[in-house]
């Protein structure tokens, strides 16, 4: 009888034990064993999504930079103008 | 010159300084999430490209066969603004399309055509700067085929499959995203105007500063 329970109790703990999930032991690195089988998992890491914040800065900032870059060869092409105006009145007055 | 540089370019500037303070409040796109934010500059850097390759267009047009050289100046600065709008955005869609679509580029109807539009109207600058004497004629006509491409690069989202939002999300734009847009788009087009009007009037007194040198040498 005693022998019963026992085995009784022996299996249940297996069966709870097995029921549980087992740590995994880690997973080499692809440079220590090469793949044999992809495993599939649902949804990226958090470590590995694409930041949306970086893309939003990124856009904006370019926007900023080409409107300044192209503000200053304005500014620089008015200034170069007005100075080539101002010399040639000079020169024309010289003359008179 | 530089009188009509200060005012309004201080108000657009301060138009884009505030404009991300009110995107940041715009609430968040369904499926795109943040991303979507670059929507606010990228759609109206988009229609300002439309508008000025019809203004560079038309300009021309009336260059061709009016003769007239204002109708020049004008067609050269909206000529060079389109390039200018249209590099933000042929850089940021794709910035967008990264995370939206997963890739950076898709060769369908509305990326392609942009594409196209934009190196049209790089060709026009080329053309102007290095075709040498009779140029502007030449580049006028091509102004011509980068006005035609607008309409095809407006309707190619309705027209054909792409993964390009439709032009219809912009007029069914929920009350919190309106605001922000119609923001943006006032402060590109207060923009636009003031540099169109800075970069027509620099060509047309450096036509005057050339013709003074030609009549200096001939006394």
């Amino acid at each position: 009888m005693s022998l019963i329970l026992v085995l009784v109790v022996v299996a249940a703990t297996e069966a709870v034990l097995a029921a549980q999930p087992r740590p995994q032991p880690p997973r080499p690195s692809v440079w220590e064993q090469p793949q044999n089988e992809f495993v599939p998992v649902k949804g990226l890491p958090h470590q590995e999504q694409l930041p949306a914040a970086s893309l939003v800065m990124g856009a904006y900032a370019f926007v900023w930079v080409v409107l300044l870059v192209y503000v200053w060869s304005l500014w620089r092409r008015v200034g170069a103008l007005q100075r080539e105006l101002t010399d040639l009145r000079k020169r024309t007055a010289a003359r008179k | 010159m530089k009188r009509y540089l200060s005012p309004l370019l201080f108000v657009a500037m301060a138009m884009f300084a505030i404009a991300p303070l009110l995107i940041e409040r715009a609430p968040y796109e369904a499926s795109m999430g943040l991303v979507q934010k670059i929507f606010y500059f990228h759609v109206p850097s988009a229609m300002v490209m439309f508008v000025s390759a019809f203004v560079c267009g038309i300009a021309s047009v009336l260059f061709l066969f009016k003769n007239r050289p204002s109708a020049d100046h004008l067609a050269a600065a909206a000529g060079e603004l389109t390039v200018v709008f249209g590099l933000i955005v042929l850089v940021t869609g794709p910035m967008w399309a990264r995370k939206a679509w997963g890739v950076w580029w898709e060769w369908d109807a509305r990326l392609t055509s942009s594409l196209l539009l934009e190196l049209i109207f790089m060709a026009y600058l080329l053309v102007r700067k290095y075709g040498g004497p009779g140029s502007e004629k030449l580049a006028a006509a091509m102004a011509l085929f980068g006005m035609a491409n607008v309409p095809f690069v407006y309707v190619s989202v309705n027209l054909w499959r792409t993964l390009h939002p439709r032009t219809t999300v912009a007029m069914t734009l929920p009350a919190g995203m309106k605001g922000p847009f119609w923001f943006c788009v006032a402060a590109f087009a207060l923009l636009y105007i003031a540099l169109l009007t800075i970069r027509t009037t620099l060509g047309r007194e450096r036509a005057e500063l050339e013709r003074a040198y030609l009549e200096r040498e001939e006394e």
